[in-house]
């Protein structure tokens, strides 16, 4: 029925293929930071009291309200994701900036906790913490370094985001392409016709003669339910997928830095 | 002068619409390094690995010279020291760790599956702008400020914590180019889940294309743990976080288990594909179907998994706890068999086989050889009361320059005489390349194996200077790098001018016994690879050729 | 090869969501509070036990791992299991100097 669908030059996508393509570089985010774990681990078991002092000085309070905030921010990211596969694009847009705002109060909350760390001198390569015992400094030394780590991955998730809001505001969409080669000649002589629901010509193009060289169509569409298809949400998706993993670095961050008091 | 075809009886449309024609809204030099066709990207990793090599090769030409006699002849210490980093750091992190997959299997990867490109082209693209700018940044090391890094190119703490020279930034550089290989692990191992032509099941894919695959793996799990290695180095040199400083209650060793948990598997990285490319050089070049094919297939896998368990072995005098080294110690011996399976299976395939001896089977025979030397010698370096005596000596620079470079590097010299017609569609001149595989034989090993004894009797890696004892088999070393050189010169200098001026050969299976995919397009392949995608009927090296008729 | 056209499978429900997110809320109180008592040397053991669990419910349902064919469960558990073993090998050195 389609037929200009189907000559037209189509960009197969992969969406399984994108998927393991995202996944794998998950890992790569988890071996990342596995480094880490593994100089904390083995830190932590050298010099377990130390770590067990210097645990005291952070603010659990902060801690466990960032905890609560990036959990809440990934419970959004998941809305966002389920409000494009139920058809109802103003709710994904709502909970992709509910998720950035979320990133961002995560972020600000940082920003004033290693405020009044650095005010009190307690920094890597300080003299206050030169005067701790070794064990504090290298576990504020992972801290700083861990958290700063996860703090850049969470920026870099909010750009992302935020670009996918514009990305979902332009879906759904479909494109056509027909040029040389591929499909091109099938419509050479004939002209597009847009036809009303009375089935009357609403618009009509120019007759398609030979000084045409490609033409390409831009479909966009009302964003009804059975217009969405999963796979044209492909980088939403990935991102979502992105966004839980750091969610899930700071899971184990928490407990590791602020709960061992 | 050997039995392949080369005829101008092309098929239908072979040379008019090859890649190397296709128009795009680029031309000249933007038309490849903004192309996302995966033929292209793989020429121009080859283009600029083989011209660091160039580089790395000229670094330890200079440092032979420095060593043919004892005391200063042509650099200060601290020069040598620099030098031989910088070598190490070129070589491994330039040229041997893309190695092969960046650039053949590149070109390769999709032909051998049937597919029309990789999973992801513009990641595809973007690993090699990457390449590129990591390897500009490592190159600026070398000139900037504080000097070129003089750590070695393992960047031990804390000494490369306290250097002044560039370390951070080549630190930096490293890490661009771990990324680099990481995108492309991960595309290449999306590509063989999800690209295969219908009908090829795992156990049909070519054995190139297995290496390529367990490769994939090792880049994308080991490779980030050194990222995170190299930026804790950036940050304790600009920060000083202690966590590799003794002076702050680090533990320097740590350092080590981080970076060798990624460098270990690193040279599987680089060897790998290298034996992907000897299986196929072998059964083409011997005329049969690889013997023990799931064997071979399943060992790369096994070494992939074992790979990555041995890395302490490189510390066991570093300070390591006994029960470490008892531990890594076994786990080395282990990861030697599937390396043995391999061998074993290519010597099956050559006993009876109809040997053709073109200069790819001779640099893969070559490689067979040196490949057992290396490997026998790793075994005896696994051995810790043999290790105590040869660790930091140049019996550990014999047995990696063994594995890496008369391994690896072996290989590839092979591997691209092997798919010269199919990249070019151009025949390399024989008698020179076979001129050059020679002079490449005798000096290579006139230059290393004198070095396994050098070791033994005690003479220490990275010293500029040396007892007077050493001397005779170091001048013979020296000597064997000249004519290793000029064997190197004469190859490369026979493939460049074969560009232009080989034998022209566009039929699709010049060398006669090609049984994989790449041999059943023309050569240059089109564009898409494939007029059509084949349905794959049987397994990878079946009895029936698929060349031209 | 095995492309899929599209897969629209029925959309998990948004509850599915909301009730993961309130089980992590209280897996979060629960380590806090924990925390608060003594458990010696165990108590690294419990944190990174819920910590674990907490990972594993935004895995299988946020990240939809449940949902999701064998080949992503593997590719999960290889490098879980390679990071485990990376650090229990370095700990044969560490705990034995």
């Amino acid at each position: 029925m389609n037929t200009a669908h189907s000559v037209a030059l189509h960009h197969h996508k992969d969406y399984t293929g994108s998927k393991i393509g995202i996944w794998l570089f998950l890992m790569t985010e988890v071996l990342l930071f596995g480094g880490m774990f593994l100089l904390y681990a083995v830190y932590r078991s050298n010099y377990a009291e130390d770590f067990h002092a210097a645990a005291n000085e952070l603010d659990t309070l902060v801690g466990t309200v960032n905890t609560m905030i990036l959990l809440t921010s990934s419970l959004t990211m998941a809305l966002s994701i389920a409000g494009i596969h139920h058809g109802n694009r103003k709710l994904a847009i709502i909970m992709l900036i509910l998720t950035v705002i979320f990133g961002g109060w995560f972020m600000v909350n940082k920003y004033f906790e290693w405020g009044a760390k650095i005010a009190h001198g307690i920094y890597p390569g300080s003299e206050v913490l030169g005067h701790h015992p070794k064990g504090e400094l290298i576990f504020f030394g992972l801290y700083f370094t861990m958290t700063g780590l996860h703090g850049v991955h969470v920026i870099v998730g909010m750009i992302l985001l935020t670009v996918m809001i514009f990305k979902v505001l332009n879906q759904p969409r479909k494109k056509f392409e027909f040029v040389d080669g591929m499909g091109l000649e099938r419509v050479l002589g004939g002209k597009f016709i847009v036809k009303g629901k009375d089935g009357g010509e609403v618009w009509s193009s120019d007759e398609l003669d030979d000084s045409v060289q490609s033409v390409k169509i831009d479909v966009k569409y009302w964003p009804v339910k059975k217009r969405f298809r999963i796979a044209d949400f492909n980088q939403l998706e990935n991102s979502g997928l992105y966004w839980h993993i750091v969610d899930i670095i700071w899971i184990f961050l928490f407990p590791l830095f602020y709960l061992i008091t | 002068m050997g039995n392949h075809v080369i005829t101008a009886d092309t098929a239908a449309g072979a040379s008019e619409t090859n890649f190397y024609h296709v128009k795009s809204r680029w031309s000249g030099l933007a038309a490849w390094i903004f192309s996302t066709d995966h033929k292209r990207i793989g020429l121009m990793y080859l283009f600029l690995m083989l011209s660091f090599f160039a580089v790395g090769v000229t670094l330890g030409f200079l440092l032979r010279m420095e060593l043919i006699a004892p005391g200063r002849n042509i650099m200060s210490a601290q020069t040598y020291n620099s030098v031989f980093t910088v070598h190490g750091v070129i070589m491994i992190f330039l040229f041997v760790i893309p190695g092969m997959s960046a650039s053949l299997g590149n070109f390769f990867l999709p032909l051998q599956i049937g597919a029309k490109d990789v999973m992801f082209p513009r990641l595809n693209l973007l690993s090699w702008w990457l390449f590129l700018i990591g390897s500009i940044l490592a190159v600026t090391s070398l000139f900037a400020g504080g000097g070129a890094p003089d750590t070695g190119w393992t960047f031990y703490a804390p000494y490369s914590i306290r250097t002044g020279t560039n370390v951070t930034l080549a630190a930096f550089a490293v890490l661009v180019l771990g990324f680099s290989s990481i995108l492309t692990g991960l595309n290449f191992v999306t590509t063989v889940h999800r690209m295969r032509a219908p009908g090829m099941g795992f156990f049909r894919l070519p054995l190139f294309t297995w290496s390529l695959y367990a490769t994939g793996w090792i880049q994308v799990i080991a490779t980030p743990v050194v990222g995170i290695t190299l930026v804790l180095i950036m940050v304790e040199r600009t920060l000083g976080i202690g966590v590799f400083d003794p002076a702050k209650g680090g533990d320097p060793i740590l350092y080590q288990h981080l970076f060798w948990i990624y460098s270990h598997p690193a040279v599987y990285i680089m060897i790998l594909p290298a034996m992907g490319a000897v299986s196929e050089m072998i059964s083409v070049h011997s005329r049969r179907a690889i013997f023990g094919y799931k064997f071979i297939a399943m060992s790369s896998v096994a070494i992939a998994l074992f790979g990555s368990l041995v890395w302490a072995h490189h510390m066991s005098v570093s300070g390591n706890s006994v029960v470490a080294n008892f531990i890594f110690s076994l786990l080395t011996m282990i990861v030697a068999i599937p390396s043995a399976v391999k061998i074993f299976n290519w010597v099956a395939t050559l006993y009876k086989g109809s040997i053709a001896l073109e200069t790819p089977m001779l640099f893969a025979l070559q490689f067979i050889f040196q490949f057992m030397i290396a490997g026998l010698t790793g075994m005896m370096i696994g051995v810790l009361s043999v290790d105590v005596h040869v660790h930091d000596t140049y019996f550990i620079v014999a047995h990696f320059h063994y594995t890496m470079f008369g391994g690896m590097v072996m290989a590839m010299f092979g591997a691209m005489h092997h798919w010269f017609p199919k990249m070019f569609g151009r025949m390399f001149h024989q008698l020179p390349s076979k001129i050059g595989w020679f002079l490449i034989f005798v000096g290579f090993n006139t230059l290393y194996l004198p070095m396994f004894i050098l070791g033994w009797q005690g003479m220490p890696r990275r010293y500029y200077d040396y007892l007077p004892e050493y001397q005779n088999l170091q001048v013979l070393s020296t000597v064997g790098s000249w004519i290793l050189i000029v064997g190197i010169i004469i190859m490369i200098a026979n493939l460049l001018h074969s560009l232009k001026h080989g034998h022209a050969c566009t039929v699709n299976d010049p060398w006669g016994g090609g049984r994989t995919l790449e041999w059943s397009v023309p050569s240059p392949p089109p564009l898409e690879n494939f007029d059509e995608i084949p349905t794959i009927t049987r397994d990878a090296y079946h009895a029936e050729r698929t060349g031209a008729r | 090869m095995d492309r899929d056209h599209d897969e629209q499978h029925e959309p998990v429900s948004y509850g599915v969501y909301i009730l993961t997110w309130v089980t992590l809320l209280v897996l979060t109180s629960i380590t806090v509070t924990v925390a608060g008592m003594d458990f010696g040397s165990v108590s690294v053991f419990v944190a990174l036990a819920i910590a674990s669990i907490k990972a594993t419910v935004v895995l299988y349902y946020f990240m939809h791992l449940k949902y999701e064919s064998k080949l992503f469960h593997v590719m999960l558990y290889v490098v879980l299991v390679t990071l485990v073993i990376f650090i229990g090998l370095t700990f044969t050195d560490i705990l034995f100097r």
